[in-house]
């Protein structure tokens, strides 16, 4: 690494949480180490329930971490969450758009609330409808949005306050192949003008396609990092796809039997808890 | 470690707390006007029962509120002025219920999650929903005033009473609102955010609100007595009517508008950060 280099936007060690309920204690991430360097794009990929909305939940300051430090874009989410908040933007799983409101409506809300100011929150409001091609619908409701135009809106609005750092969870999903592509392209635009973005998907063709660095979840644990070249070196692999199958467990359903080519490192149980054991296999692709 | 400092130019502004609550209320008061279903609802409400306890029940209540007063006309008169204070008192507990249902839509979309990643204080994005209720509630008052005005009502009220009222309407409003925000966000589905503040359009009839208490059994009138609805539709009565107001029964009322809204409030404030289900 060369000294000028930048420092890391996000540094995850240690990560524990669990959820309590009545039926007792859910551990979701059970160790969670991650590094992801400022101006980079790094995938967060994992089966079903493997915990990426919770680690996207902690980093952005909804969720408390048990254990661990975390830190993003140089401060910690525990001790200093608001100095985190005005330097992050979230397009969360579940859509964070104002049905009720029009396109624009919902963008000089976000603007007025980070105090942007009229003029400048204008300017700026007009700029990302253009930029994600709504200023046709500008004054439409976002009700009669289609997903495609909710989830493009939705990415403006984490986008109103030029935020150092970016979570996407899942951003594609359920968009067809033209809009994905459209949001992949605003992704690179965003990395090149320095844009940090973690984001998470089930498409490891995205992951391919579009991240620096791709982290494995499984088990609550980072079980690879790297590179998608390193990883399907590592896995002597052709495809992400088959990196993915050989470090994930099958679905709780059909039992945790392991299929030989990759050490177990979870074992489901009947309530959907999950025990980790540790494996060599992990400690082989750093 | 190598490091950059990240953390060096402050993109964050400084807090405007009072330009967020009118950024919140003016989003709040948007929505109120683009889904009037709810808004109208807080109206009908009140209205459909002032005309049933007026022009159905009436005529023989009347004689039960005012001694001396006969069956009929004179009784419906008479109860119109009784149960009309009440009905304004209905109508600011139901923009609650409309906050209440506000809070869980919020929550229940991501919208709120988003507020909650953003460095903005809770106090500011919920006193929006509040402040944006009390302008619709104190709305509603006046068109169910203005049926019971209609309908024959004459309160005695004068300018310095009026205001009064208008003051006190406004602090009912913002200290159920902020119960009714809390009881939103804790709720588990927005169905249940609706029914939740039903138990509040429940106590005026278990008050002075439709009967008087001294005529309840003696277990119902002690609660009557030590409920905030007693005391609250008291003094809404007393000053539609004039005065005199007993000082004793408007501080009650007083009292527990600051204890239900500092309790809300401080309710409210924590639910806004407590982890939720995704
Ligand atoms: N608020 C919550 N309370 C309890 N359990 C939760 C909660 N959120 C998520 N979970 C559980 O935690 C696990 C991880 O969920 P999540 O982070 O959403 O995974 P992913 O995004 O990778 O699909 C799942 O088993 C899920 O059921
Ligand atoms: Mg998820």
């Amino acid at each position: 690494m060369s000294p000028t280099a930048p420092g890391p936007a996000i540094e995850v060690a240690g990560l524990h949480k669990s959820y309590r309920s009545r039926a007792g204690e859910h551990p979701v991430l059970t160790g969670v180490d991650l590094t992801v360097p400022a101006g980079t794009v790094t995938a967060l990929l994992g089966p079903n329930g493997a915990g990426k909305t919770t680690a996207v939940g902690v980093l952005s300051t909804l969720l408390r971490p048990d254990a661990g430090t975390v830190r993003v874009a140089g401060h910690d989410v525990v001790r200093d969450p608001d100095a985190v908040r005005a330097r992050i933007g979230v397009t969360g799983q579940v859509s964070a758009v104002d049905d009720l409101l029009t396109g624009a409506e919902n963008l000089r809300l976000v603007a007025d609330l980070l105090h942007l100011g009229r003029a400048a929150g204008r300017r700026r409001v007009t700029d990302l409808l253009d930029r994600f091609g709504l200023a046709d619908a500008a004054g439409k409701r976002v009700a009669t949005y289609s997903g495609g135009m909710r989830r493009k809106l939705d990415l403006a609005m984490t986008l109103v306050g030029e935020p150092d750092v970016v979570f996407l969870d899942e951003p594609t999903t359920g968009l067809d192949p033209r809009s994905r592509r459209a949001l992949w392209d605003e992704v690179r635009a965003l990395v090149a003008a320095g844009t940090t973005i973690l984001l998470t998907t089930q498409y490891l063709e995205e992951a391919d396609h579009l991240a620096d660095a791709v982290a494995v979840l499984d088990g609550g644990r980072v079980v690879a990092h790297g590179t998608p070249d390193e990883l399907k070196a590592a896995h002597d692999a052709g495809s992400l796809d088959d990196v993915f199958l050989a470090l994930t467990e099958p679905p709780a359903a059909t039992d945790g039997t392991t299929d030989g080519t990759t050490s177990s490192t979870t074992s489901g149980t009947t309530d959907g808890t999950h025990e980790t054991s540790e494996t060599t296999e992990k400690e082989t692709l750093r | 470690m190598t490091t950059v400092d990240l953390a060096a130019p402050a993109t964050r502004t400084a807090p405007r707390p009072l330009a967020d609550v009118v950024t919140m209320t003016r989003r709040n008061l948007l929505r109120a006007v683009r889904y009037p279903g709810l808004t109208m609802f807080l109206v009908a409400g009140p209205l459909v029962m002032l005309l049933l306890f007026v022009y159905v029940f009436g005529g023989a209540f009347g004689a039960g509120v005012a001694p001396g007063v006969e069956p009929g006309a004179e009784g419906r008169a008479a109860y119109l002025d009784y149960i009309a204070p009440t009905l304004l008192v209905l109508t600011v507990v139901g923009a609650g219920q409309s906050v209440a249902i506000g809070a869980a839509m919020d929550a229940a979309g991501g919208i709120m999650a988003r507020f909650r990643t953003m460095a903005i204080s809770p106090g500011s994005v919920l006193s929006g929903q509040v402040v944006g209720t009390v302008l619709q509630s104190l709305a509603a008052v006046a068109l169910v005033l203005g049926a019971a005005l209609a309908m024959g009502y004459r309160p005695a009220a004068d300018a310095a009473d009026w205001l009064a009222l208008v003051g006190f309407l406004v602090l009912l409003g913002v200290a159920l609102a902020w119960a009714c925000v809390g009881m939103g966000l804790s709720a588990r589905s927005v169905e249940s955010a609706s029914n939740t503040p039903m138990i509040l359009l429940l106590l005026p009839f278990l008050g002075s609100g439709f009967v008087p208490v001294e005529t309840m059994p003696t277990a119902v009138r002690w609660f009557a007595e030590h409920q905030p609805f007693t005391p609250i539709i008291d003094t809404t009565r007393g000053l539609l009517a004039g005065g005199p107001l007993d000082a004793a029964v408007t501080a009650q009322a007083v009292a527990w508008c600051v204890v239900i809204g500092v309790a809300g409030y401080a309710w409210s404030r924590s639910l806004f950060r407590r982890e939720r289900r995704a």
